[in-house]
């Protein structure tokens, strides 16, 4: 079949001009069978398995990205939540496990690997409590290997006695890493409903429905989905969300392609495209300017949480169109620090936490990349988690919280993380305690699912 | 082995001799052209090539000579798997 013209110079436009890129292919390898009652010949083999699968993913996903012309940003590895590995290993042994994933990433040359993970929604076992002692320091003395937890789901309810946890988790973390302004808190993320197939970090694991060895694909665009809406300024919301679909359609048979092309050169199954818009610091690369162009002068002000239903909607919508498999969080992510419209948002004062909290209610993930004022206690931190894990629990969502409280900085400052993690304008909390409910621990229960009002 | 086609876009200012730059590199490469277009839109010059690429293992090196030759004359040559357009514009 001929290609037209002008669909010719769309692409290349898109590429060349908007930013259009696949955000990332991150291959999930499973690891349970690793485990061994010997620690160290389990490293090995966790080591050696992670390399035989994906060594040569950086070079491949290259000479796709070359011969296709479309950018590939990210090459990441997710692996199996490794708390399933821990069984009675001491908290030195898992640090040491971490360590073994880090270096296993630095040797392939991927910035990231996820899956220091654990699930424990409902309960904590040996191997869960002991990755959950290990997370400060393993998150400070590595730099690539990312930790999620999940402590809350639909079907269990909130595991509050792990979300207490977690509070003094991340200040620890914070405290760590003081030097660097808490970055190790940039590399965990605390999930309510989180799903097994995400590419995306720091969130991403190697779920127990998943086969050996799996490649996921995050496909991303806000600055196409802009360029797109500006050429239509009169239009109204209907032909707003029409023109969003199109686009995003568009843009996911870009990354199904890319992300088979890949798969096939490693000789691993094709898994899901995520559809996400993932904004980047790059200019016109945002999504909260796509929000900016639907109307709402900045980002935050009254209308934004309907411009964001309407605009994750349609993302769902082109993209559910374009491929079969789609999975993973899909929708719209919006991190502060990673988006340079949601950074002068929160500079000018028309966003603020309880805003972004809300306005997590309708798109994917949750608080995302958000710095804090040092001065947030353990106990307020396990409150904005628990507020978030329970949007994700009514909701029956996927939500996450993953903040930074950035030791000795004061609300209004502005911290760099530095490269892929941009950076953010420290945000302010409430001043009043959380401890008295924090403290109770125990369980919420698991919500109704029916009389839904 | 099928046929593989490539789409070689180039985009820049116009000036004498740009079409045959680009198709003698082609022809140095031994590389049919199948197709090719070319207008001037809003003062570009539009080039847009449909290139045979089914004996070519190494497109890397037809793209660096290419964006050689771009960089001397100003514009910019880009090439790109066909499947890329046909993915993302036809159901």
């Amino acid at each position: 079949m001929n290609i037209g013209l002008d669909e010719i110079t769309e692409t290349v436009r898109m590429v060349q001009m908007e930013n259009l890129d696949i955000r990332t292919v991150t291959i999930g390898i499973d690891l349970k069978d690793c485990a061994d009652a010997d620690f160290s010949a389990m490293q090995t083999r966790v080591y050696d398995k992670i390399v035989s699968y994906a060594k040569n993913l950086k070079p491949y996903a290259e000479q796709v990205e070359k011969e296709y012309g479309v950018p590939i940003i990210n090459k990441r590895i997710a692996v199996t939540p490794i708390s399933e590995l821990l069984g009675n290993a001491t908290r030195e042994q898992a640090i040491e496990l971490a360590k073994t994933l880090d270096k296993a990433a630095a040797d392939i040359g991927v910035d990231f690997i996820g899956g220091y993970s654990a699930l424990v929604h409902k309960g904590v076992t040996k191997g869960d409590q002991v990755l959950l002692d290990s997370l400060a320091e393993a998150l400070t003395v590595t730099d690539r290997v990312c930790a999620s937890i999940s402590v809350a789901t639909t079907r269990t309810g909130i595991n509050m006695d792990v979300v207490k946890q977690m509070g003094t988790i991340i200040k620890e973390a914070s405290e760590n890493t003081r030097d660097q302004d808490g970055i190790a808190c940039a590399k965990l993320v605390v999930f309510s409903n989180p799903v097994e197939d995400n590419p995306f970090m720091a969130g991403a694991f190697h779920g127990t429905g998943e086969g050996d060895a799996v490649l996921n694909v995050g496909v991303s665009g806000p600055g196409v989905v802009l360029n797109a809406l500006k050429k239509h300024p009169e239009a109204d919301l209907g032909e707003v969300s029409q023109v969003i679909k199109k686009t995003v359609f568009k843009i996911t048979r870009a990354g199904e392609l890319v992300g088979r092309a890949v798969a096939d050169q490693l000789d691993v199954p094709f898994g899901i495209l995520d559809l996400s818009l993932a904004p980047t610091n790059a200019l016109n690369d945002s999504v909260a300017e796509i929000l900016e162009e639907i109307g709402v002068e900045r980002v935050g002000t009254h209308g934004t949480i309907a411009a964001l239903a309407l605009m994750n909607d349609a993302v769902k919508k082109g993209g559910a169109m374009a491929s079969s498999y789609v999975g993973g969080l899909s929708g719209a992510f919006i991190p502060v620090s990673e988006d340079n419209g949601m950074i002068q948002g929160v500079n000018d004062g028309s966003l603020t936490l309880p805003k972004l909290e809300a306005m997590t209610c309708v798109c994917s993930v949750g608080l995302d990349m958000i710095a804090l004022s040092g001065e947030a206690s353990a106990e307020t931190l396990s409150g904005i988690i628990a507020d978030e894990a329970a949007i994700g629990m009514i909701n029956k969502k996927t939500t996450a919280v993953r903040v930074i409280p950035v030791p000795d900085k004061e609300e209004g400052t502005m911290v760099e993380f530095g490269g892929l993690l941009g950076r953010a304008p420290v945000m302010g909390v409430n001043p009043f305690s959380s401890e008295g409910f924090v403290k109770r621990g125990g369980r919420i229960p698991a919500p109704l699912q029916s009389l839904i009002n | 082995m099928e046929n593989r086609r490539a789409v070689v876009s180039v985009l820049g200012k116009d000036q004498v001799g740009i079409i045959a730059k680009v198709t003698t590199v082609l022809s140095e490469k031994e590389i049919n052209v199948l197709d090719i277009n070319q207008t001037i839109v809003e003062d570009f010059f539009t080039m847009m090539m449909i290139v045979d690429v089914t004996q070519i293992e190494d497109l890397d090196s037809v793209r660096q000579t290419l964006n050689e030759i771009g960089e001397e004359l100003g514009v910019k040559i880009n090439l790109q798997l066909e499947e890329v357009f046909q993915a993302m514009h036809r159901i």
